[in-house]
């Protein structure tokens, strides 16, 4: 630890974990987990129930001792520190407030642990920030969930932690209010400059919020990178369905001239930049996001340059401002197509429609995989 | 009179509007409470009245007994019998410390270590109590024989010199001494301590706990300013439940206990049953240990605050 403030808050400090395993019995919930979470950053672990994302939060708290590995703040090693000697503290998921004391005296609760002797002034200013000032003196008991939660966030701010950690804070509130607090949450990490530690199995909550997600899969982490980087050019089949909806399709690399890789998949030649294609002879997954696809009556309205299927439509949903299109291609693969509504006729299901897309858009997965990871649990991620 | 509209009259014909009802709906509470109401006349509030009554009476056994409203019962009850009150006080107490300081740790032990064993383990607190009081109370005369284990292994430390010094033994004997009292008193009362501890203990998130933890408690700091307040219901509870029965126990006095060691019960007992004009003054004890108890206990419960948590 170097120099401390007021506060006893300690400055410049990435947190490193190195080789951070945790074992249950015979169950790896975190498998020799490597990551380096910049100082200021806000990055969100996202991950379907029980991929150890909780776990690894748990342990970067202390709550839970790891089976093996390191956590370094900054210089300091706090592999062994106990957790009230941290310089880290936790949004619980269900908030945790002590329900004996009042929302004051909640958010003065680690100051006066360590000794503060005046707290009016910083649990004033720290009510303020999550605008429930006027709640002082309330129980908690007598909060909203949506309230409640920033009362969670304010008395773990106060302390000024090296690194804040929040663990699925927003998973108890509705949808709207869930998207109220994102933006919220998003504010006082820019104005507080703190490193947040987000975890979440909501992939939208991620993307909203974190300038880096770890995606993780059985204790491990599949890929980590900015929202955009995750969504446009995923690593692995996992991320590719966990994170937002992705078209896969088997295909067999034909070769690479330059930069362009050539598959022949579906009797069809497609084509994909080598940057995003992660496979580079045998089979590969060729992969490409509903929104990039579009769809045209005949081969001779597709543009020159572009990949192209055809196939028949068999559902068809108007949403308004797109039209969802599931196209069943002859090999038995359906395809989805989101369009956005530019006042194009709408294709009925039955159509007979060529499919097409820029290929620099579509990307290319290790064709070992599991086409279907992470689909499944996609469900529970967009709920 | 007739621009001025009358609040009263105008919600009297409201009410009146639908007559059918309103008898019936009314009714039916008192109903309801009236099995209640009759076991609180029949089984404490008639007792009370004759206990109050009886202790205003003058007479005895053979000439019967006749309200004289004599108060000077209360003048006998409250001068002559010190000794008991202050034996009756001390022991129950020093009971409810006991049990407190022993029943804590266990209730705790089970509610937040017990796991899958929590509810076998409290069996295992109650059980006992499936047998009699008074033999429970009887095993403990042999427990606490001079050769008995107690003994041997107290003497064996040397520790029984150092109770025989602070008058807690005598002459090498544990039984019979005031100690012997405490020790049935808090083996009887234990359960009653840790029931409602273990209760309140039990209906704590331990999340609330790693929360402290990780709001810069240590483990102690996090019982102190967690814990212990949010299982202060239960120590109330537990201590009432505890003291309350512990003022006027007089079985654990009368086997465990000497000559010196009585307590209020037992002279309650011997002026009902032993003297033939005992009654009235017996009576008068008995209406002074309530008041007394109830006076303590309210300002014991004023001053933990528990409106607050319960």
């Amino acid at each position: 630890m170097s120099s401390n403030d007021v506060l006893g808050r300690t400055e410049g400090g990435d947190l490193r974990l190195v080789g951070l395993t945790k074992r249950f019995g015979a169950f790896t919930a975190v498998d020799n987990l490597d990551l380096t979470i910049p100082q200021g950053s806000f990055f969100a672990l996202l991950g379907a129930s029980g991929c150890g994302k909780t776990t690894t939060l748990r342990m970067v708290s202390g709550l839970e001792d790891p089976t093996a590995g390191q956590i370094f703040l900054g210089d300091a090693e706090v592999t062994d520190t106990k957790p009230y000697r941290r310089p880290v503290n936790t949004v619980f998921q269900n908030y945790a407030l002590f329900p004996h004391l009042d929302i004051f005296e909640n958010v003065a609760f680690g100051l006066r642990r360590r000794g503060f002797k005046s707290v009016k002034q910083p649990v004033e200013a720290m009510l303020e920030l999550v605008e429930l000032g006027h709640l002082a003196k309330r129980k908690p008991n007598q909060l909203s969930g949506g309230q409640q939660q920033r009362i969670a966030l304010a008395r773990a701010l106060i302390n000024q932690p090296q690194v804040l950690l929040l663990d699925e804070p927003l998973g108890a509130l509705d949808l709207k209010l869930r998207r109220q607090m994102q933006i919220e949450l998003k504010r006082i990490q820019t104005e507080v400059g703190l490193t947040f530690v987000h975890v979440t199995h909501d992939q939208e909550e991620a993307m909203t919020m974190a300038d880096t997600i770890a995606v993780m899969n059985q204790g491990r982490i599949e890929q980590m990178g900015s929202p955009a980087e995750l969504y446009e050019n995923p690593a692995t089949t996992f991320v590719a369905n966990f994170l937002g909806q992705s078209n896969l399709i088997p295909g067999t690399v034909e070769g690479v001239d330059g930069d362009v890789v050539t598959v022949s998949a579906h009797g069809r030649t497609l084509t994909l930049p080598a940057a995003r294609c992660r496979a580079t002879s045998g089979t590969v997954i060729l992969g490409v996001r509903p929104e990039k696809v579009q769809i045209a009556e005949t081969e001779a309205d597709v543009p020159s340059g572009f990949n192209s299927l055809s196939g028949t439509v068999v559902d068809t949903s108007f949403i308004g401002v797109s039209t969802q299109y599931l196209v069943n291609l002859p090999s038995g693969e359906e395809v989805s197509v989101f369009e956005q509504n530019t006042g194009r006729a709408i294709q009925r299901p039955g159509n007979e429609v060529v499919i097409y897309w820029d290929p620099s858009q579509g990307f290319g997965l290790d064709g070992t995989q599991d086409i279907e990871a992470g689909a499944v649990l996609d469900e529970e991620g967009a709920a | 009179m007739t621009t001025v509209a009358d609040p009263s009259v105008g919600k009297a014909e409201r009410k009146a509007v639908p007559p059918d009802h309103k008898p019936r709906r009314n009714l039916t509470p008192w109903l309801l409470l009236l099995p209640g109401l009759i076991w609180l006349t029949v089984f404490f509030l008639i007792p009370i009245l004759t206990s109050v009554s009886a202790s205003v009476q003058t007479g005895n056994y053979d000439d019967g007994f006749k309200l004289t409203w004599h108060w000077g019962n209360y003048a006998h009850a409250i001068k002559d019998y010190g000794t008991q009150y202050w034996h009756s006080s001390l022991y129950s107490v020093l009971t409810t410390f006991f049990c407190l300081a022993l029943g804590y740790p266990v209730a705790y032990f089970i509610a937040f270590k017990g796991g899958k064993w929590k509810s076998l383990l409290m069996a295992l607190v109650i059980v006992p109590s499936f047998t009699s009081f008074l033999i429970r109370t009887i095993a403990w005369e042999t427990i606490l024989a001079d050769q008995g284990p107690v003994v041997h292994v107290l003497k064996s430390a040397h520790i029984l010199s150092v109770t025989q010094a602070l008058g807690w033994t005598t002459g090498g004997h544990v039984i019979n001494t005031p100690a012997a009292v405490v020790c049935g008193m808090v083996y009887n009362f234990l359960p009653f301590t840790i029931l409602p501890l273990y209760t309140s203990l039990e209906k704590i998130d331990p999340r609330l706990l790693e929360a402290g933890n990780d709001l810069y408690c240590s483990t102690f700091t996090t019982w102190r300013r967690i814990t212990l307040p949010l299982s202060m219901p239960g120590v109330i509870g537990g201590t009432l439940l505890t003291f309350i029965p512990a003022v006027g126990d007089y079985i654990n006095a009368q086997l465990l206990g000497n000559p010196n060691t009585g307590v209020v019960g037992q002279k309650i007992e011997d002026l009902f049953l032993r003297q033939t004009s005992g009654y009235p003054v017996g009576s008068a004890i008995s209406v002074v240990m309530m008041v007394g108890t109830l006076v303590l206990v309210m300002s014991y419960i004023r001053k933990a605050g528990t409106e607050d948590l319960l």
